[in-house]
């Protein structure tokens, strides 16, 4: 069955190009310039796709980006993506469609038995049942649900599909091409303006594509050819506007052929000349494929060539379907006019009857009938007739297009005259054009888009005054009459007459919404689901506020309008991630090292956003062999390790000490130049905010590192409380994290593999002490030597210039080879701090105090720091509190788990304990599984058997309490 | 949003890094008062309506400023010196 | 004490209701003209207000009882959230309370007979790390510690239950593995607000729309009553319940609070065919994605990360969210974003909320909730009412006091951190 037929000549489609395609497996052929849907009506398709909730037949009720019937799932596998609407998709070869929510097709759904039982699904039907018999019955039904909902099906394969990003500066952004939107780019244009226009058609023109004029068309072609003449001018086609955001950006998603390109534009000012979308009208039955909206039918005819077959009704309440009707008996279709208004006026009148169109004034639509197709309308009102169509035609009134200034938060204000809301204003710098602002008419919109440019110039300070646009010759614009919008009193069976067709919400649900009192506009939406579907309620969202307006006695204005958010249409997730994805999600920081551990056996682990060596293939080839061995390097001879992710800044001037003794706990106005020292700063609140080492290089300089994870934090910090709070203070600081690499020399043997290395460089305890730092010049340039550990060995840190980094490794290894020297990499080096106790990431968690980490003691007394009073606050201060503690594992044979959580041997094993393991590693020294934690009340526990509980995995095992620092706790070996 | 760094010019807010309520007086380094660096730590103006706050360029020159703000609109008054 | 239940709906008045329909079910909640004072106004009608003027009537016999909402029922954070609700938390005082508040979760739609699609899918938390795994296995610890469901995930079990994550190479943050708690899930968001609407207004309660609150009355340092748009109407206790804008009506008893209002931003994407069956969270960086019954996928992620009271925001925060989407799981990529909008969040200091009395007298706080209050809903309402009817905390929101930042009692549960614009 089929309601249109394609006509031999006219139209917009180019004939001399067939194209084929694939439709629910079937191969059809279409033309040039048609769309999917243009394509599937001239081959017979009128009935395209099931509704969502009652699987009724649906077949195409528009021509563009507002459909909500006829959607389709493209393509298959990789690319395969549901819910594209039809109207939106040039045709083109191999393309392939699925029709959706139909099994196993569209014509023969085994599904429409839900339809019967229409009068139970009525809106809220969900919330009122499904509750019992059990506490979770709803876990049982909700399988169900979830089976009947959702339209196509998502592929889960990767999509192959390439989105990019680009970003623009626009002196004027036009949102659409139509006449107006033509116009305003002509004018900014013409005066020099750097402009963009974008236009979701995959052409330029809006609804000059439409119309059949000769007249308009040159008028349309000279447009475009004018603006494709002009340099500042960036045209783009089948690009949506999407939304509009602080500080004037506006994101235009632009279809290309193998994926999408996201335009951000920053625009100095923009025109929304964005249009205006028709609606359809209410009354029983009116779903039924065949009744499209009269735009649509216009659309269809002139664009696509595409006629209905014998016959035709238009139904109107306001004077723009006159246009269709006329189109179609020109095009020798029969024409009847079913008038919603009791006494239209107006020219059209006469030109009808030359015409031979029947009007019907003062008459509705009582129902239609039609199994899978529309096949006969049912007049009430004055002319109480039955007619025999294949199309019916319907314009309930135009609603502009107010999305994007809703975006800002402009809230839609109600127009009577025209039954429907307009943009409640515009944003500074945002102007508005054509039938977007209730202007319908195409010279209305040709004048608005020219005086819009030219408020937009005089905005950005353009003097030159361009040359005015022509306005095509045509006849003056009819002026724009609708009647009232609908009343649920027209309405004689309200259960079947659809204002949401996609969520398949009817009359009758906006009823029962106002019977349970959900009568606000956005309580209607959400209950009724109004306006939720992929169309967004661009059809439906009027139509419904008249209704619900109209059931509480008050006018629509009054009722108000949802908020439109964006994206104006569904807009590809892809496009907006661009290519931050999948490896380029965040940026991978590397050490200047990294190449070196790359190609010498290095596997490496995220660290933040690091890539960190996490261990070398020297030691082992799984990270729980390969850390013991190089534990053992450390311990016995001589290791080296990548530390240059540690934060690394600079501080200097006059004030530096004084500054320094400010942030951390302990002092640092009196260390001498050349020593080192680690220190703590807190944050405001008294919790530990980093640690790390500081020294003092000359009187007014100092070079300070943190924790690889809080290195940007500490740097703002910083930089915040001497520009913010002590502008006074002589001090700058600078990051020099990415500028130097940094390694450590660690073992009882590092002083000797240093020695091998920088030949005539003094690195005797004597010259370099404990805590001693120097600058010597090496090989053209200079590195800071540093007597650190953080392995509790005898140990050195390195810090050279970051281009300098692998030559002095290499360098070091190479000279140190005598003493087997080797790369260790970071599980070993965190598992050395844990043996040493040191704190790390796992115990600056932002919740401990100095007391907690058993650091009380470097607090100054006398000296002021930053946390120094909240810190003592009640409960911080409190005997209960947790505190780190070493803990040893009592049962060899069993396994000790970070996570786990502490109890005392005689503590019931419930609730949130005594404290948690936060590092755990296996002791080379000790030989036995070691452990830092946190323990209530700490070290007055030393030498307490406690139990460490890991439910998830049902086990428990004894520790013993000790000191976290489990190796030289007299510091011998660290001043060797 | 677009914020106006006072040595780039206007850039994108994800250049920036806020830094909270600016009306908040930091009381004197060493102040032993407590319930003073409570209030300051802990509480804010939070107003609907114009605000006064610290931002940082933080991916641009670091510097920090305050700015005005109207919270209720996201309109950006300015610079605050 | 009122023992009435909330009654009415079942499969069976359903059917009657087809079969007749010209017997209409008449209003969800009743529209009454306000009082000119009441025992206790709730000043915010979203979920918070609603379920503590129901428990409230039901629990402590105070059913002369108005809760004062600006606009329409629900037209704040329960109706913009992204609907999850878990129990996985680890700090002393949070475990319990939302543990608490999943059970009247689970009785729920029966409690108040009205379905809120309580859907107990799982909720499944990625670890990106074996540092996080540990972080993790201390928290799942502490729930199983407390009665809590929770299991830990290797990589290899979390590729069986989601197999369409990134498991390549190309992935930026490999997957180690995971924490599931099968009971979290998700709730009908506005079906909370409505039910608790509902179920209080049957019980005597009334609920006022429209009635945006201008000013306290003041007597002697205590309230007396409150300003509305609808005129003054008295109170003995008043409540605030009004998260995204505690600060604001607040400052009208003169209370200055630790919280800043961020927004948190929301996206749903057209409806599909059941694709992801649990609730999927991300370790490497604040994001969380489940699939409605509708069959959109609903999901968000980290605030945008500065004051602001404006309910939309920043480009650069959405397109950060769909790198995650897409990063995590690729598919997603095809998917189209159909919706997307904000919430104003009670950011704390702490990431914890405020369920107290507060320094000025008859007037009690509700607030603070950060992004994580729609969970919270049952509990905080039921806590709030004890709180507000006997003038002392529950033992379950004792930790929530307005003074707790004065004696050292942050509640961290992420650990974050002292900034109220990254918690």
């Amino acid at each position: 069955m089929t309601a249109f037929k394609r006509l031999d000549k006219g139209g917009r489609i180019d004939r001399s190009k067939t194209i084929a395609f694939t439709y629910d497996g079937a191969r059809l052929f279409g033309h040039g310039g048609d769309t999917l849907a243009s394509a599937l009506l001239a081959n017979g398709k009128t009935l395209v796709g099931r509704s969502f909730k009652y699987h009724r037949p649906r077949g195409f009720l528009s021509a563009g980006i507002e459909e909500p019937n006829g959607l389709f799932t493209m393509g298959e596998g990789a690319r395969q993506e549901p819910n594209i609407p039809g109207t939106m998709l040039p045709l083109a070869e191999g393309l392939s469609a699925k029709s959706q929510n139909a099994w196993p097709s569209p014509s023969f759904d085994l599904m429409a038995v839900n339809g019967l039982a229409g009068p139970l699904f009525g809106a809220g039907f969900y919330y009122k049942t499904f509750i019992g018999p059990f506490k979770k019955s709803w876990m049982f039904y909700e399988p169900f649900i979830r089976r009947a909902a959702g339209l196509g099906k998502a592929s889960e394969t990767l999509d192959t599909a390439r989105h990019d990003a680009q970003y623009g500066f626009f002196d004027c952004v036009v949102v659409g091409a139509g006449p107006a939107g033509l116009a305003a780019a002509l004018v900014a244009g013409r005066a020099g303006a750097k402009v963009l226009l974008a236009e979701q058609d995959s052409e330029l023109g809006g609804s000059l594509l439409s119309e059949s004029s000769a007249t308009l068309e040159r008028w349309r072609m000279d447009a475009v050819s004018e603006l494709q003449s002009l340099a500042n001018v960036t045209t783009l086609v089948r690009a949506t506007a999407q939304g509009l955001y602080d500080g004037s950006q506006i994101t235009i998603a632009e279809h290309k052929s193998n994926g999408m390109l996201f335009h951000v534009i920053r625009a100095k000012t923009i025109i929304i000349a964005a249009g205006a979308t028709e609606r359809p009208l209410v009354f029983a039955n009116n779903d039924r494929p065949g009744i499209m909206l009269a735009s649509a039918v216009k659309t269809y005819l002139n664009r696509f060539a595409l006629v209905p077959k014998s016959r035709a009704v238009v139904a109107t309440n306001n004077d723009s379907a006159y246009e269709t009707a006329f189109g179609l008996a020109e095009a020798g279709v029969a024409v009847t006019v079913a008038e919603l208004r009791p006494s239209p006026t107006g020219d059209m009148l006469a030109q009808a009857a030359a015409l031979g169109i029947a009007i019907f004034p003062n008459t509705g639509i009582a129902d239609t009938a039609g199994d899978k197709q529309l096949r006969q309308v049912k007049l009430a009102g004055r002319h109480s007739v039955t007619i025999d169509c294949d199309v019916l035609a319907v314009s309930g009134g135009w609603s502009p297009n107010v999305h994007l200034t809703s975006h800002c938060g402009i809230k839609a204000k109600y127009d009577a005259k025209i039954a429907a809301f307009v943009p409640g204003g515009f944003a500074e710098s945002h102007f508005g054009a054509g039938a977007c602002l209730g202007h319908f008419g195409l010279l209305a919109a040709v004048r608005d888009g020219e005086s819009a440019a030219l408020a937009a110039l005089a905005r950005r300070g353009f003097t030159k005054k361009p040359k005015p646009v022509e306005l095509p010759s045509v006849r003056e614009d009819r002026p724009y009459h609708i009647g009232t919008g609908p009343r649920l009193s027209d309405i004689a069976k309200p259960a079947k007459a659809f204002i949401d067709f996609q969520h398949d919400v009817t009359a009758k649900d906006i009823m029962i919404a106002h019977e349970e009192g959900f009568h606000s506009v956005e309580h209607m939406k959400r209950y009724t689901t109004l306006g939720m579907a992929t169309d967004q309620g661009k059809t439906s969202n009027v139509n419904a506020i008249a209704i619900m307006a109209d059931l509480r006695g008050i006018d629509a204005g009054t009722a108000g309008t949802t908020t439109f958010r964006p994206p104006y249409s569904p807009l590809t997730i892809g496009a907006l991630a661009g290519r931050s994805v999948g490896k380029h999600f965040r940026p991978v920081r590397r050490s200047p090292l990294h190449d070196w551990h790359a190609n010498n056996g290095a596997t490496f682990i995220e660290a933040g956003l690091w890539l960190r060596a996490w261990y070398y293939a020297w030691a082992g080839s799984t990270p729980e062999d390969a850390y013991i061995k190089e534990m053992e390097l450390v311990r016995k001879g001589v290791g080296l390790a990548d530390v240059s992710t540690l934060g690394k800044i600079d501080v200097q001037g006059p004030d530096a000490a004084e500054f320094l003794n400010r942030v951390y706990v302990n002092g640092f106005a009196k260390l001498p130049v050349g020593k080192a020292r680690y220190g703590v700063m807190l944050n405001d609140d008294g919790v530990v905010l980093d640690d790390g080492t500081t020294s003092r290089i000359s009187d007014t300089q100092f070079y300070l590192t943190t924790t690889t994870a809080q290195a940007g934090e500490v740097m703002s910090w910083l930089e915040y409380l001497l520009q913010c709070h002590w502008p006074e203070l002589k001090v700058h600081v600078a990051s020099l994290t990415d500028e130097f690499g940094g390694m450590a020399v660690s073992g009882p043997k590092s002083r000797e593999a240093l020695q091998l290395a920088l030949p005539g460089i003094d690195v005797s305890n004597e010259a370099l002490p404990y805590m001693g730092v120097k600058d010597v010049p090496f090989g053209g340039t200079t590195l800071r030597l540093m007597r650190l550990s953080f392995s509790g060995e005898l140990a050195y840190e390195v810090h050279c210039p970051a281009n300098f980094a692998i030559s002095l490794w290499e360098h070091i290894l190479t000279a140190a080879e005598p003493l087997d020297i080797k790369p260790y990499g970071l599980e070993a080096l965190a598992s050395l701090r844990i043996e040493k106790g040191h704190v790390a990431g796992l115990e600056l968690d932002h919740r401990n105090t100095l007391d907690d980490l058993g650091l009380g003691k470097m607090a100054a007394k006398e000296k002021p720091f930053i946390g120094k009073e909240l810190r003592l606050r009640e409960k911080y201060q409190a005997p209960e509190r947790w505190s780190l503690m070493g803990l040893e594992l009592l049962e060899p044979e069993k396994k000790l788990r970070g996570g786990s959580i502490l109890f005392a041997a005689s503590d019931e094993i419930k609730g949130h304990g005594r404290g948690y393991i936060t590092s755990v590693t296996w002791s080379t020294e000790l030989d036995k599984f070691i452990a830092l934690g946190l323990y209530q009340g700490g070290l007055k526990h030393e030498g307490e058997e406690i139990i460490a509980a890991f439910p998830l995995k049902d086990e428990q095992v004894r520790l013993k309490l000790v000191s976290p620092h489990f190796i030289d706790r007299q510091g011998v070996r660290l001043h060797a | 949003m677009r914020l106006p760094c006072p040595h780039c010019g206007e850039r994108d807010v994800s250049e920036f890094r806020y830094g909270g309520d600016a009306t908040r007086v930091r009381p004197a380094h060493g102040t032993g008062d407590l319930k003073a660096w409570h209030d300051y730590t802990f509480t804010f103006e939070n107003p609907k309506g114009p605000h006064t706050e610290y931002w940082q360029h933080v991916l641009g020159c670091r510097q920090w400023f305050k700015l005005s703000r109207n919270t209720a609109t996201n309109e950006i008054a300015g610079v605050v010196e | 004490m009122a023992k009435r239940k909330a009654k009415g709906y079942s499969v069976f008045s359903l059917l009657r209701h087809a079969l007749q329909p010209e017997k209409p079910w008449g209003a969800a909640w009743a529209k009454p003209e306000p009082r000119s004072s009441y025992d206790v106004i709730i000043i915010g009608g979203g979920g918070h207000g609603l379920a503590t003027a129901y428990y409230l009537a039901r629990n402590h016999g105070i059913s002369n009882v108005a809760v004062l909402e600006r606009g329409d029922l629900g037209s704040g954070n329960v109706g913009r959230n992204t609907t999850l609700i878990r129990s996985n938390y680890v700090i002393d005082g949070n475990t319990q309370f939302f543990e608490h508040s999943m059970k009247l979760w689970e009785g729920l739609s029966h409690e108040l007979n009205y379905n809120c699609m309580v859907s107990h899918r799982g909720q499944i938390v990625l670890g990106v790390s074996p540092v996080q795994m540990d972080v993790f296995a201390r928290r799942g610890n502490i729930m199983r510690l407390n009665g809590i469901d929770a299991e830990l995930l290797d990589r290899g079990e979390v590729q069986k239950l989601l197999p369409y994550l990134d498991y390549s190479k190309e992935a930026r943050f490999p997957i180690w593995g995971g924490i599931h708690q099968p009971r979290a899930g998700t709730v009908r968001h506005d079906a909370v607000a409505w039910g608790y609407a509902r179920a209080a207004s049957q019980l005597g309660v009334h609920v006022i729309e429209n009635c945006e609150v201008t000013g306290m009355v003041m007597d002697d340092g205590k309230v007396t009553g409150v300003e509305t748009s609808r005129g003054r109407i008295l109170a003995g206790k008043v409540g605030i319940a009004v998260a995204g804008h505690s600060s604001h009506v607040a400052k009208m008893a003169g209370l200055k609070l630790p919280v800043e209002s961020h927004i948190l931003q929301a996206f749903v994407t057209e409806a599909v065919k059941p694709i992801v069956h649990h609730v999927v969270s991300w370790g490497a960086e604040l994001f969380y994605l489940s699939q409605s019954d509708k069959g959109g996928l609903v999901f968000g992620g980290h605030i945008d990360g500065f004051n602001t009271y404006t309910q939309r925001g920043q480009l650069f925060k959405i397109r950060d969210v769909m790198e995650c989407a897409v990063s995590l799981m690729p598919f997603m990529s095809r998917m189209r974003l159909l919706r997307h909008w904000g919430g104003i969040m009670d950011m704390t200091p702490d990431g914890a909320p405020f369920i107290c009395r507060t320094p000025v007298r008859n007037l009690y706080l509700n607030g603070g909730w950060c992004y994580h209050g729609f969970k919270a809903t049952p509990t905080s309402g039921f806590t709030f009412a004890h709180t507000i009817a006997s003038d002392e905390e529950h033992e379950l929101n004792r930790c929530y006091s307005l003074d707790r930042f004065e004696k050292g009692g942050e509640l961290d549960d992420y650990g974050i951190g002292n900034w109220t614009y990254k918690q």
